[in-house]
């Protein structure tokens, strides 16, 4: 009968017209981000950050500008440059997170923000003071330690789900307190510390999840 | 590079993720661990879901049904993203594998919320069929409207959907199958007259299918690696070259690479489905009503960032 699939059609707008609005008010409400989200604004740690400017050699854009000087009174934190320049123009930046991934000693992280516009491009060009001194909220993205697995990362299906309310499994990168340098590292896990056995922090605890996160001052170390 | 192919085909970047990666690993001679195969396969699948959702989605929105059934789709394709962004923290430019696996394995919480989005999405795509696949306004239409005939269609050399809509059984997933799909069980969905209609069944169906596809990654997939131990920057030998090749939701996408040795590749060739699905529009539109014309232009689901890739 001509007219009866419209009926039926009509069924499903009379369903969901009962049903709550699957949309969000954003400014108002937002909706929860997942901790891998790979935001704007870049979460740089001075204190591990060694200059080798990997993240500038695997930038594909060529965005990541690192100007570094030998610098005699670092030298016990491992031979390291001391940075002068750590610009990111962030309007090119296509936050496909190869500098993350470059980076061997987890100085950079992907942010988890994303409300970072602004009215001129001059503004978009994020420097080195802006990443010392924005608040640290890094993104769980190539950084498994953050999420708290242990090096174990192959997970069975069917592994029982995480108990709701343990905190290292529910790592909230805007809702938790800001990180600093000391929590972020590989250096918990046995093989990262074999692996990156020359990374000679020289106060570096022997436990680092152990011990309150506050960064030390930049510049403390020299 | 793998970057860059998220901006091919925007709906659809794991799939070119895959078709890069796969001619990398021809080209080292590498395979991928099993588990990062089953990732791959089983993020594909919902790749083709959410773009076969924006598929019919738009194609009934140029019916002149403005709005509500591209909700009704959009709906299902955003719990998609969201699976996506756990799982690579992104929505739409995933950059997710890498040749030789995947970047990370998947995280924990994301095995229940896609046991939830499967469990959901069986409902929510009964309501999209209820709502669209009988309805006279649509039959009216689309049917008869713009047939490709299959000869045509092999001249045009034409490829996925819209190939399989005129009734060609032809599908590299079955043809040529990379990654897991020799292990799982799935049928490839044929239309008959390759009419506006059947390609916009044969795309629900598909739905159907790559839902198959997912359940069976989820039942088969076992702990392991994810990544090869690969160098980050990669020079293959110079001279070698290599071809992948996969379906890609809108046909089939292939990239041909050839190395001469150094960080990025010699030559890279892309062979995108929208651009030759495109060059059968003449018989698409020449003797059809100028109102059609939309309608069988989103009948092909063509992506303009592949076209002009």
């Amino acid at each position: 009968m001509y007219g009866l699939a419209m009926v039926k059609g009509l069924m499903v707008t009379l369903k969901n017209l009962t049903r709550k609005p699957f949309t969000v008010q954003y400014p108002e409400e937002r909706v929860r981000q997942h901790p891998r989200f790979r935001g704007e604004e870049f979460v740089w740690y001075e204190e591990r950050c060694t200059g080798c400017a990997s993240c500038a050699k695997y930038c594909p854009l060529g965005i990541i500008k690192i100007e570094t000087s030998p610098s005699g009174s670092a030298l016990p934190q491992g031979d390291k440059y001391r940075l002068e320049v750590f610009d990111i123009e962030l309007q090119r930046c296509m936050f496909c997170g190869l500098c993350v991934e470059a980076c061997p000693y987890d100085a950079l992280f992907m942010g988890s923000g994303f409300e970072q516009g602004q009215y001129s491009r001059k503004n978009m060009v994020i420097t080195i003071d802006q990443l010392r001194n924005a608040e640290k909220h890094p993104s769980t993205w190539f950084r498994p330690q953050l999420e708290g697995y242990e090096g174990e990362t192959s997970i069975r299906r069917g592994t029982p789900t995480i108990a709701q309310g343990d905190s290292r499994f529910t790592y909230d990168p805007r809702g938790g307190p800001p990180l600093g340098w000391r929590e972020v590292g590989r250096e918990a896990w046995r093989w990262h510390q074999r692996e990156k056995a020359g990374m000679r922090l020289e106060d570096s605890p022997e436990t680092p999840e152990t011990v309150g996160g506050e960064a030390t001052e930049p510049g403390a170390d020299d | 590079m793998v970057t860059l192919t998220d901006r091919l085909d925007y709906t659809s970047s794991m799939i070119n993720n895959q078709a890069y990666c796969l001619a990398v690993e021809e080209l080292l001679g590498v395979e991928p661990p099993p588990r990062a195969k089953y990732l791959r396969t089983q993020t594909a699948e919902l790749q083709r879901i959410a773009s076969h959702l924006i598929a019919v989605g738009f194609f009934v929105q140029e019916l002149g049904a403005f709005g509500t059934p591209l909700m009704y789709s959009f709906r299902s394709r955003e719990r998609i993203l969201d699976l996506f962004e756990m799982l690579c923290g992104a929505r739409v430019t995933v950059s997710y594998m890498r040749p030789g696996g995947v970047f990370a394995d998947a995280p924990r919480d994301f095995w229940p919320a896609l046991d939830r989005f499967l469990e959901d999405f069986e409902g929510e795509l009964a309501e999209i069929e209820q709502l669209l696949l009988e309805n006279e306004i649509l039959m009216v239409r689309t049917r008869g409207v713009s047939p490709i005939p299959a000869e045509v269609a092999i001249n045009c050399s034409v490829s996925g959907p819209v190939l399989r809509a005129s009734g060609i059984n032809w599908d590299w997933r079955k043809q040529e199958p990379y990654d897991a799909y020799d292990q799982v069980e799935f049928d490839v969905p044929i239309g008959s007259n390759g009419d506006n209609y059947d390609r916009f069944c044969e795309r629900m169906q598909e739905v159907h299918q790559s839902l198959r596809i997912v359940r069976q990654c989820i039942a088969q997939i076992e702990p392991g690696p994810v990544r090869l131990d690969l160098p980050l920057v990669l020079r293959p030998e110079a001279g070698r070259e290599a071809y992948g090749r996969v379906e890609a939701s809108k046909g089939e996408l292939a990239f041909y690479l050839v190395s001469d040795g150094g960080i990025s590749p010699y030559r890279c060739k892309i062979r995108s489905p929208s651009l030759i699905n495109l060059t059968i529009i003449e018989h698409l539109l020449v003797g059809w009503k100028l109102a059609d014309m939309i309608v069988s232009l989103g009948s092909i689901d063509i992506n303009m960032g592949e076209v002009d890739r």
